[in-house]
């Protein structure tokens, strides 16, 4: 029970194993459960702890730890990643190993003082380029933020070539033959990880490739899952594939493609989004899809939205909210990076369009940007609301291309433009 | 009051806003792509590249100037979070 693994003479598994876990952080589905990778490498003038394990379980952690080095020999503690499924242990490791040196990214130096608690905390901060040693074994640091928080780092063991990577490269695959060559079929696991964990950062995920690549690799140890040995660089090369462009765009250099997400109740929406796309066709160089998301599920679109420049969504207000289906589909938008990109919404309503704003917010809280506000028309538009929209169309298309007009706002009407209708409960008693 | 021109070059708007006006404010009504997360200083999400009247901006406390270095912000990089304006400025997302 709660042997060690040994990767090479002087480096083992120190983790534990937790095959009960069935989702984890909420958002992920862990059908075998999970592992927690720390690692400990030794070198002639020092030993080093790589991360540790979530608190629950602790035991395992130290009892695996202690199966090989006594804690007044550690001399380096390295957090790749400050999460608690990797610093559960840690208060107590440091309890036990005072002496030993915390080593942790730049980023990292916030987050550790709020995790700990501690005002009196002594710790080094490293970056690329950065080492510390333990006489024959050297450790380097890798300055790779947002794999998949601002903290994260890789550390690479030189004599060994091993890669210590932090939740990068990891999964959530709970099997205790722990090497990839020796557990059971884990490639779901590790596509999902990625999928839900590591897409969203695909170009900090890109950033670490490059400064991966030139290190010869033996061996990639994660803090989750099956331990890479076995052709450790098609792991990387699966990373690449996955994090670079998908099929390629049928679209001519420098066009910018604009989606219409929406739904209709009595068609209205519909005319509206139809005449917004008409208008956006007008400029040059726009290209715009026209999805109704009656005919389609959140999951499907979710490329398309990662590759959008702008995305537009119409809906209905009814009973003072947006339609389901469109809320699904925002929600499902945290799956991919969307930062940035411009954002819209439009609709018909009754007697209240709430939607409009509602759409508007969550898209600004997606931290979209929403330069302009969106069309409302109360119930059936007419002639001139539908001119309207295809104005619209045109403005937002104008944004896309960076072809609209240099404008000079003054803050008090912005202000004012954002207020909440309150016409509409005047509306309502006045009919 | 005195009111000074804030100009968000990646979608070219200008906002004329009062002084003391914090960028993240204008930066969110108007739409520009600047991202933010916390606005308490804590985040760094919220980093800007200053292309003219870095002057024209409240000078940066010492919590602001600890995150922008521990950002590998360049010099001329704010957060639009703490930053107030006092001038005219130029900015995009850093
Ligand atoms: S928004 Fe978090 S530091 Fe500015
Ligand atoms: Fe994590
Ligand atoms: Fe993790």
């Amino acid at each position: 029970m709660n042997k060690p693994v040994w990767l090479s003479e002087r480096v083992q598994w120190i983790g534990a194993f937790d095959p009960d876990m069935r989702s984890f952080d909420v958002i992920l589905k862990t059908p075998n459960g999970t592992t927690y990778n720390a690692y400990l490498v030794r070198g002639s003038e020092g030993v080093a702890v790589i991360d540790t394990v979530k608190a629950e379980c602790a035991d395992q952690f130290f009892a695996r730890l202690e199966a090989v080095c006594t804690y007044a020999e550690i001399t380096t503690i390295v957090l790749n990643h400050l999460e608690p499924d990797h610093t559960g242990a840690l208060p107590e490791l440091m309890r036990r190993a005072p002496q030993a040196r915390l080593y942790i990214s730049q980023s990292a130096q916030l987050m550790l003082k709020a995790l700990l608690n501690r005002r009196d905390l002594d710790f080094t901060a490293v970056s690329t380029g950065d080492n510390v040693s333990l006489g024959d074994r050297n450790l380097r640091f890798l300055h790779t933020p947002y794999l998949h928080w601002p903290d994260t780092q890789c550390t690479y063991l030189e004599e060994e070539c091993i890669l210590f990577s932090g939740d990068v490269f990891g999964c959530h695959f709970c099997d205790e033959r722990l090497f990839n060559d020796k557990v059971g079929d884990f490639r779901f696991a590790f596509e999902y990880y990625y999928a839900r964990i590591m897409r969203p950062f695909r170009e900090h995920v890109m950033k670490a490739l490059t400064l991966i690549d030139p290190l010869p690799i033996n061996m990639i140890a994660p803090t989750h899952g099956p331990i890479l040995r076995d052709q450790p660089t098609r792991y990387l090369q699966r990373y690449r594939e996955l994090s670079g462009q998908r099929l390629h765009k049928e679209l001519n250099a420098g066009e910018k493609t604009l989606i219409i997400f929406y739904i209709s109740a009595y068609g209205s929406t519909t005319r509206m989004a139809q005449a917004i796309r008409d208008g956006a066709e007008q400029v040059a160089g726009v290209r715009v899809s026209l999805y109704d998301m009656e005919g389609g599920d959140a999951d499907l679109f979710i490329d398309l939205v990662e590759d959008a420049d702008g995305i537009l969504i119409g809906s209905p207000t009814i009973n003072g909210d947006a339609a389901k289906p469109l809320w699904d589909l925002l929600s499902a938008f945290s799956m991919v990076n969307v930062r940035g990109k411009l954002a819209g919404a439009f609709g018909s309503y009754g007697w209240s369009g709430e939607a409009v704003q509602m759409l508007e917010g969550r898209m600004r809280g997606l931290k979209m940007r929403v330069p302009l506000d969106g069309v409302r028309v109360k119930l059936i538009p007419s002639a001139e609301e539908l001119e309207l929209c295809v104005q619209h169309g045109r403005t937002v298309g104008e944004h896309l291309t960076g072809s609209n007009a240099p404008r000079v706002i003054d803050m008090a009407d912005l202000l004012a433009s954002r207020q909440p209708e309150v016409e509409s409960n005047a509306t309502l008693t006045r009919e | 009051m005195s009111k000074y021109n804030i100009t968000f070059a990646d979608i070219g708007a200008t906002v004329s806003v009062p002084r003391g006006t914090r960028i993240v404010e204008v930066a969110e009504k108007v739409g520009a792509s600047i991202p933010f997360g916390c606005k308490e200083n804590d985040c760094g999400e919220c980093l800007v590249e200053v292309l003219q009247g870095v002057d024209n901006l409240s000078t940066p406390s010492a919590l602001e100037i600890e995150l922008l270095k521990q950002k590998f912000a360049k010099p001329g990089c704010r957060l639009a979070c703490q930053a107030m304006v006092q001038g005219d400025v130029t900015l995009k997302p850093a």
